[in-house]
């Protein structure tokens, strides 16, 4: 079962790596927001393992504060972007 | 094993965050990774289980301080200069020094779950022993943070309001005074 938990904890990382570049190499704003609310989705769900492979099952409710952080984020940014003008098509122009 | 993995990945997901923030120019985009930054330093607190720590990170790290910094953004306009190309070489030296000695200090530091480190040998004891007898409060985190430290605690959240208040005034968004035109031209 430990081997179960921790192969899906490694798929899950990969996860993570993929989103992260997506957020650094992101060329709109909206691919960031989306790769940020993508990473912390992912990191619940590693915690969520971690959890079970360690058995503490306190960490469960640090998983559960995250998903409701992740999301009352998401939406802050997404009203934020909306009320400052410019924000959206700005493209970065990468050195 | 599988412990070690994260712990790695984690710290390795910190560097190139850290990297990649100083390379951003977008400011908004550096406040998203700011937030992200900081959730993935409490995911190291959970794994290094500290659940308290976590919590207070992920909240006022990747909670309110993206928020802020987002809604900064948002009244001030995400305009930003470019910077002059080359190395500044007094800060770099400056911040070299300090994390060197900071590096210097910790060997100081007694090790991880050394039992006979000093917050172990102390007070810790008597806490744990006689903790929830004195104070009523099954947490022992929660006995220490809100009855031992009680005026520490006190202090910290009027520093927290205060400064919350003081953002809330910078921040908000006032009607513009408007022009009573038509009372002048009355008198």
């Amino acid at each position: 079962m430990i081997t179960l938990f921790s192969a899906g904890a490694i798929a899950v990382m990969v996860t993570m790596a993929l989103a992260v570049a997506r957020a650094i190499a992101g060329p709109t704003i909206f691919d960031r927001i989306l790769a940020v609310n993508m990473f912390g989705t992912k990191a619940v769900l590693l915690i969520a393992l971690f959890a079970f492979i360690s058995g503490r099952m306190d960490v469960l409710d640090i998983a559960l504060l995250y998903s409701l952080l992740n999301f009352v984020g998401v939406i802050a940014a997404l009203r934020l972007v909306q009320r400052g003008k410019g924000f959206a098509d700005e493209h970065e122009d990468r050195a | 094993m599988i412990s070690l993995v994260i712990d790695i990945v984690l710290l390795l997901f910190l560097v190139v965050m850290a990297f990649a923030i100083l390379r951003m120019h977008h400011l908004l985009a550096v406040a998203m990774l700011f937030g992200l930054y900081s959730l993935l330093v409490a995911g190291v607190f959970t794994v290094l289980d500290a659940p308290d720590v976590a919590f207070t990170e992920a909240a006022v790290g990747t909670g309110i301080s993206t928020v802020l910094m987002l809604a900064t953004l948002a009244a001030t306009r995400s305009t930003h200069e470019r910077r002059r190309k080359g190395v500044a070489w007094m800060p770099l030296c400056i911040c070299i020094a300090t994390g060197a000695l900071l590096i210097y200090g910790i060997h100081n530091m007694p090790n991880l779950g050394d039992p006979t480190a000093p917050q172990h040998t102390e007070v810790a004891k008597r806490f744990i022993e006689s903790g929830q007898a004195e104070t009523g409060v099954p947490n022992l985190v929660t006995a220490v943070l809100a009855s031992y430290r009680g005026f520490d605690t006190l202090g910290e959240v009027t520093v927290v309001f205060t400064a919350g208040i003081g953002v809330m005034l910078l921040l908000v968004r006032r009607e513009k005074p408007r022009i009573r035109g038509e009372q002048h031209d009355a008198k």
